[in-house]
């Protein structure tokens, strides 16, 4: 192995406040070289620490996200998960006996495959040494496992890793009530005629009542679209600010589709069907139509509506990341640098979904930057009220004193910089996989757009957060 | 006008007839206290009626006397005299706002105009919450002329600026105040007049109710067109009056059964019982609800108060174009009930069976609630003129009655006994142990785990800790059950409770409070042990119910951080804390103690130290009283009815058996020995006996009556008869009419409670009372000891004393104090 220097002169979008830059990286297998600071003349610095390997992402696709209930319901969320397995190889022609591990996030598990990474991953034709695991962090699952990923390769242990994420909602678990499970089970156990006939006389007809999965918060009691209403309510977003909110994701959703920017979308033949190639919950309508909606969660003066929330769906992502000199060797050219990365979690009741406005400052401070740095904004779009309520909190000096405990506000992101290519109100949320997705959005977008930092944020269930600075690999 | 600003939730509890069966083998620990706990105090109907849930009310369960609740909440009247001259800057609450009326200030009211909507925001001023004073309804007249006179303005919004309290009600001082059952009546007239006003408006009235909506502020609610609360714990709805011994005077008895039905409209008048925004909502008392919420950019309450105001301007703008209809659909079953009260039998069965069971509660003592009935029933049968009519004039009435006063005395000795006389402690207690997980340490540990002091809780065996663990979970998740904590509030606030049997650290406790076994030599082993452990300024607190505490203290190296705190058992549900100190006890630790207290919910006496304390030493002449009766011949069910209809909520033999035969043996050996012949009266030999014989009360299933497990009607023990033949003492026949037993008993209590204070014992007749009604039972409707004396006469009471020291000598000779207060008629516990 030798070391290499990399020199790139880099345009910066205009927006920007450096006109023309100059930056060099080390990158480099030997440690030595790798502690030793970076020659930087009038450069951005680079987020390379020492003694830590460079993570880079080679590259991620993910089957197009689809409205719960259409072309994918008939599938189970493994045969997603290898769709997008599937699709990487593709992609990238991983050697499959390279992949040191794999990882997948999702949050409502099919108990079937309640490991399914393991199970994608032997039906997607991986080798069957490469062991795998699934995690789950509600929306920032994917996440998750992306950043175990990181940690894994980071401190040594592995080259090679594939995250990813999937959810299936066209299908959940909806199990009988604790009642009947605990007769049946009891049952089971029965030996005798009289043991079971005196169990089944014990059967009432509501223990046939089923239970279905959670949609509320546990902690709580409260769906997170109630949340989200009361935090637009909190932040005094309006429902047309919120409608406005919507009908820009889903304007720029789709004309990121017609001009093929999104090209982390692999097709998927699905069985039985016709080839899937695009995402289907894009829809821009006006905002005429959108006021006449009813609330969904606040009735009967709420402003959360269908229109302006992200909407169940099936879906998967898959991305390879590489220890940087492993990727290089291999001659792959790197789309982005994964770097700082924080989980943040708070109040479940009252700031359920405002984990990026916790999340950006801090990762900002971590990684040395400041808003001006970022050129790629991708944050998770729950709800337009909840995203608008972030950018209002993120923007309040009033808020980061009372509630962060830091003095000042870090300042809301420019719009202009934002998801500008949709985001999770118009591509679609299969909670498990939209981390890989923003991720993907992010390292895209820079190399389209140019810029160096990207900067992902996203909110989950349980009240937590996360963001993380994807940094363009040089081109 | 319905009186009763409250400020707290109550705890509507049900106590359950179970609720102290734990107590079985238990029978040292907690003493005399535990077993008055068994005895609840306030109305044995709140024992027996379920809490009720869902739109079904029925009208037979309703809890008339539920007075904790009234003593529960803290006034803000109070502040009302000061009521302020200061204007506030009309700039700052019109901002928002046009229109040149709208900027005139007043003091308890503003208004400005949205639109179209006026927004009339009450905000009395140097105070917590808003009270219906004169004043505040005059401005509020005033601006609601306004209002209807402007062609400007087509509806209108009421809400209150403060966060957790619409309208607490009416002015109790207003009430007090007035000489006469006319000048009551007129303000009854006047607050009727002003409500129809509202209830007539052409133009809609939406209010918009965030915190306490109870008494006078329920009933303008309800005389608007349209409610919209938040779902919040602080906002309450409720008609209180009862428990002043009043009724809702304000149109409150005409409209409440129009809007909620009349069995819901009974419940609610009857018990007085605060109902929760949810709640009101599935009843039909408001029309929408909003949800608190969390921060924004700016605290979440305030921002909160603006949210309401923004939705229920909504509405207002939505019913004045129509869009809107304030006509409710109603769910079948109230249909249902509507139609049948459609029917006049139906409705005269109603009023009957309601009439039967308040009778029945509150044996006649108590006039409120018979005047409600009637006074709904007047309304209804012949129609809103008379109804309004009936309701002032009984109004007026139930104010002058004795029964009133010393219902709102009691009140307002229940907001003073909230407070810490002693100001703040130079440290916040923070972490609490408390030794002995039996009944009364985990009621200990459970009210204070769920105010949010980190709680260790040691006892010596792990069943025993294991014991008082599961009470504080059960404590916890019956509150989940009745909806009053989420089940994960619940785990998370069981995981601030520590169970260990070691003295690991202690090191950080703040206080100490022991509940171990009633035994003077245990006590001084565990105060040695503990305060090996515990830093310097912690507090080391006794719970006893009879142990002197400066014997307790006697071992102490720092006496001056040894206090007593007797609670009262079940202490999750008693109010009362007494609080003992000796002459070393220093103020610190008293403001200390106060301060936990008071975080833990409770209502607190602060006494002296001396044997019985002021609780238990007034209890037992009592006790050796109804020794005497018993062994004059006086059946136990003759007793037990006899102090019932005077006003205990429970007999006298069925609360020795209650308190435990062992126990109340222990007490007037103890005292007695203390005391002398004053103490005297029945023979000990008869508890001596019944001890022998196992005959323990409750806890062994035997005592005046045998107690089995799921038999409701207990039966008279029999065998009692040959040891009370055995003891029978000739009955002095000129003292021994009913009413003579009745008086014997409470006379020799009212005398014992004057000599604590004569003696120092008690600070003030204030917490005499509060001690005696909220400890022991005391008749709620007499108010007190001291309350008694008052509206009684100290000569009465002298007279009657006297008499029974003919008969039967020193036991009952009157105090020194009784005695001046009986030669200076003049002379009041209460001026």
């Amino acid at each position: 192995m030798t070391s290499m220097l990399t020199y790139t002169f880099k345009n910066l979008p205009s927006t920007s406040k450096w006109a023309l830059q100059f930056f060099v990286r080390p990158l480099s297998c030997s440690s030595q070289l790798r502690a030793a600071p970076a020659a930087q003349t009038k450069s951005k610095k680079t987020l390379a620490k020492p003694n830590i390997r460079n993570v880079v992402v080679v590259d991620g696709v993910r089957i197009p996200f689809l409205q719960s209930g259409t072309s994918y319901k008939d599938l189970m969320p493994h045969d997603l998960a290898r769709a997008a397995l599937s699709g990487l190889l593709t992609r990238t022609n991983v050697p499959k006996d390279l992949v040191d591990y794999i990882i997948f996030g999702t949050v409502i598990q099919e108990v079937k495959t309640s490991n399914v990474a393991r199970e994608a991953a032997l039906g997607a034709g991986f080798s069957d040494k490469t062991p795998a695991h699934t995690v789950t962090m509600a929306c920032i699952s994917s996440n998750q496992a992306m950043t175990t990923g990181i940690g894994l390769i980071a401190s040594g242990q592995y080259d090679v890793v594939v995250a990813g994420g999937v959810e299936l909602m066209s299908d959940v678990p909806i199990r009988h009530s604790r009642k009947m499970r605990k007769m049946m089970l009891e049952l089971n156990k029965a030996k005798t005629l009289g043991q079971r006939l005196s169990l089944i006389s014990k059967f009432r007809l509501n223990f046939l009542s089923p239970e279905l999965p959670a949609v509320a918060e546990f902690s709580t009691s409260e769906t997170m679209g109630h949340s989200a209403d009361r935090l637009a309510a909190a932040f005094a977003v309006s429902r047309l600010d919120q409608d406005e909110y919507a009908l820009r994701s889903h304007s720029l959703a789709k004309k990121a589709q017609d001009e093929g920017l999104l090209s982390d979308v692999v097709p998927f033949k699905v069985p039985g069907r016709e080839t899937v190639t695009k995402d289907n919950g894009i829809r821009p309508s006006s905002l005429e139509q959108m006021a006449k909606l009813k609330p969904a969660f606040i009735k009967p003066y709420g402003t959360v509506t269908a229109a302006n929330s992200s909407f169940l769906t099936d879906g998967a992502s898959a991305m390879l990341i590489m220890a940087e000199e492993k990727a290089l060797a291999l001659g792959y050219k790197p789309k982005a640098y994964l770097r700082d990365f924080v989980y943040v979690s708070q109040d479940p009741k009252d700031q359920l979904l405002l984990g990026p406005t916790y999340a950006t400052p801090k990762v900002l401070e971590k990684a040395g930057l400041t808003m001006n740095d970022i050129d790629a904004f991708e944050f998770h779009e729950a709800f337009s009220g909840q995203i608008l309520a972030n950018f209002k909190a993120m923007d309040s000096d009033w808020f980061a004193q009372n509630y962060m405990g830091r003095k000042t506000k870090v300042g809301s992101p420019p719009l202009e910089k934002f998801n500008n290519w949709g985001g999770s109100l118009s591509l679609g949320h299969p909670f498990g996989a939209t981390g890989c997705r923003l991720v993907m959005a992010a390292a895209n977008r820079l190399r389209k757009e140019g810029g160096q930092y990207g900067l992902v944020a996203a909110c989950a269930a349980g009240g937590q957060g996360h963001a993380m600075i994807v940094e363009a690999y040089p081109k | 006008m319905g009186p009763v600003p409250s400020r707290e939730e109550s705890h509507l509890v049900s106590r359950k007839r179970t609720a102290g069966r734990g107590a079985k083998g238990n029978s040292a620990r907690g003493g005399f206290s535990q077993a008055v706990r068994r005895a609840p105090i306030w109305g044995q109907a709140e024992q027996k009626s379920p809490p009720l849930r869902g739109p079904r009310l029925s009208p037979f369960h309703f809890r008339p006397l539920q007075l904790k609740m009234v003593a529960s909440r803290a006034i803000g009247s109070l502040s009302r005299a000061t009521a302020s001259r200061i204007r506030r800057c009309p700039g700052y609450t019109c901002r928002n706002f046009s229109g040149s009326s709208a900027l005139r200030a007043r003091t308890h009211i503003n208004y400005g105009v949205k639109g179209d909507v006026a927004v009339v925001r009450i905000n009395s001023p140097n105070s917590k919450v808003n009270t219906l004073n004169k004043e505040l309804q005059s401005e509020f007249m005033e601006v609601m002329n306004e209002i209807w006179a402007s062609d400007q303005i087509r509806s209108a919004v009421l809400i209150s600026s403060k966060p957790g309290c619409f309208i607490a009600g009416a002015d109790i001082n207003m009430l007090a105040s007035c000489k006469t059952f006319e000048e009551v009546t007129q303000i009854s007239r006047e607050g009727q007049k002003t409500f129809e006003k509202l209830e007539k408006s052409t133009k809609p009235i939406v209010a918009a109710i965030s915190g306490a909506c109870l008494g006078g502020g329920l009933e303008l609610a309800i005389a608007c067109q349209y409610r919209i609360a938040t779902k919040d714990r602080k906002t309450v709805l409720g008609t209180p009056e009862v428990l002043l011994g009043i009724l809702p005077g304000a149109g409150g008895t005409q409209r409440l059964p129009k809007m909620v039905g009349v069995p819901a409209a009974f419940d609610m008048m009857l018990t007085g019982r605060n109902i929760r925004a949810d709640r009101a909502k599935k009843m039909g008392l408001v029309d929408q609800l909003v949800d608190p919420l969390g921060p924004g950019l700016k605290p979440p309450e305030e921002r909160t108060i603006e949210y309401l105001e923004e939705v229920a301007v909504t509405f207002a703008k939505g019913l004045s174009d129509k869009k809107i209809s304030i006509k409710r659909d109603k769910g079948l079953v109230d249909k249902l009930i509507s139609y049948a009260m459609s029917i006049p039998f139906v409705r005269q069965q109603i009023y009957k069976k309601v009439e039967e069971k308040v009778q029945k509660q509150t044996k006649g003592l108590y006039p409120a609630p018979l005047k409600i009935i009637d006074v709904v029933k007047t309304g209804i049968e012949q129609g809103n003129e008379a109804g309004y009519l009936s309701e002032s004039q009984k109004f007026g009435e139930l104010a002058m009655t004795k029964e009133s006063k010393a219902l709102i005395g009691l009140y307002h000795g229940q907001v003073l006994c909230k407070k810490n006389k002693f100001g703040a402690p130079q440290k916040e207690a923070k972490h609490l142990a408390i030794l002995g997980a039996g009944l009364m340490g985990a009621g200990i540990a459970q009210v204070s785990v769920d105010k949010g002091l980190r709680t260790i809780l040691k006892d010596a065996t792990l069943a025993g800790l294991g014991r008082g663990q599961q009470q504080v979970f059960k404590g916890l998740n019956d509150k989940v059950k009745k909806k009053a904590l989420t089940s994960f509030e619940r785990d998370s606030i069981f995981s601030s409770l520590t169970g260990q049997l070691d003295y690991q650290g202690f090191e950080k406790a703040d206080m100490v409070i022991e509940a171990v076994f009633e035994d003077l030599s245990l006590k001084h082993r565990v105060l040695k042990e503990v305060e090996a452990v515990i830093p310097d300024h912690c507090v080391f607190a006794s719970n006893t119910s009879a142990l002197p505490i400066n014997e307790i203290a006697a071992v102490s190296k720092r006496p001056e951080k040894v206090i007593g705190m007797h609670y009262f058992s079940p202490v999750d549900k008693m109010q009362l804390l007494e609080i003992i100190t000796t002459d070393k006890t220093s103020k610190d630790t008293m403001a200390s103690a106060v301060a936990v207290g008071l975080k833990q919910g409770k209502v607190i006496i602060v006494v002296k130290d001396g044997p019985g304390f002021y609780t238990t030493r007034c209890l037992a002449p009592m006790m050796s009283e109804v020794l005497r009766i018993l062994q004059e011949g006086v059946e136990p069910k003759k007793l037990d009815s006899l102090t019932t209809s005077f006003g205990f909520p429970v007999g006298a033999a069925t609360l020795v058996d209650e308190v435990g035969v062992d126990v109340a043996k222990h007490v007037s050996e103890d005292l007695g020995k203390a005391f002398g012949e004053r103490f005297g009266g029945g023979s000990v030999e008869l508890l001596k006996q019944m001890v022998s014989r196992g005959f323990l009360g409750r806890k062994s299933g035997k005592g005046f009556y045998i107690y089995q497990e799921g038999v409701k009607n207990k039966n008279v023990n029999s065998d009692m008869d040959g040891i009370l033949a055995s003891l029978k003492v000739p009955p002095k026949s000129e003292v021994s009419s009913d009413e003579d037993i009745q008086y014997r008993l409470v006379t020799r209590f009212v005398n014992e409670a004057v000599l604590c204070l004569q003696e120092g014992i008690l600070a003030t007749p204030t917490e005499g009372d509060i001690g005696a009604v909220f400890g022991l039972g005391f008749p709620p409707c007499l108010g007190g000891p001291f309350r008694f004396v008052d509206l009684y006469g100290a000569q009465k009471v002298v007279d009657r004393l006297r008499r029974y020291e003919a008969a039967y000598g020193k036991q009952f000779t009157p105090c020194q104090l009784l005695i001046d207060h009986a030669n200076s008629p003049n002379k009041k516990f209460y001026q």
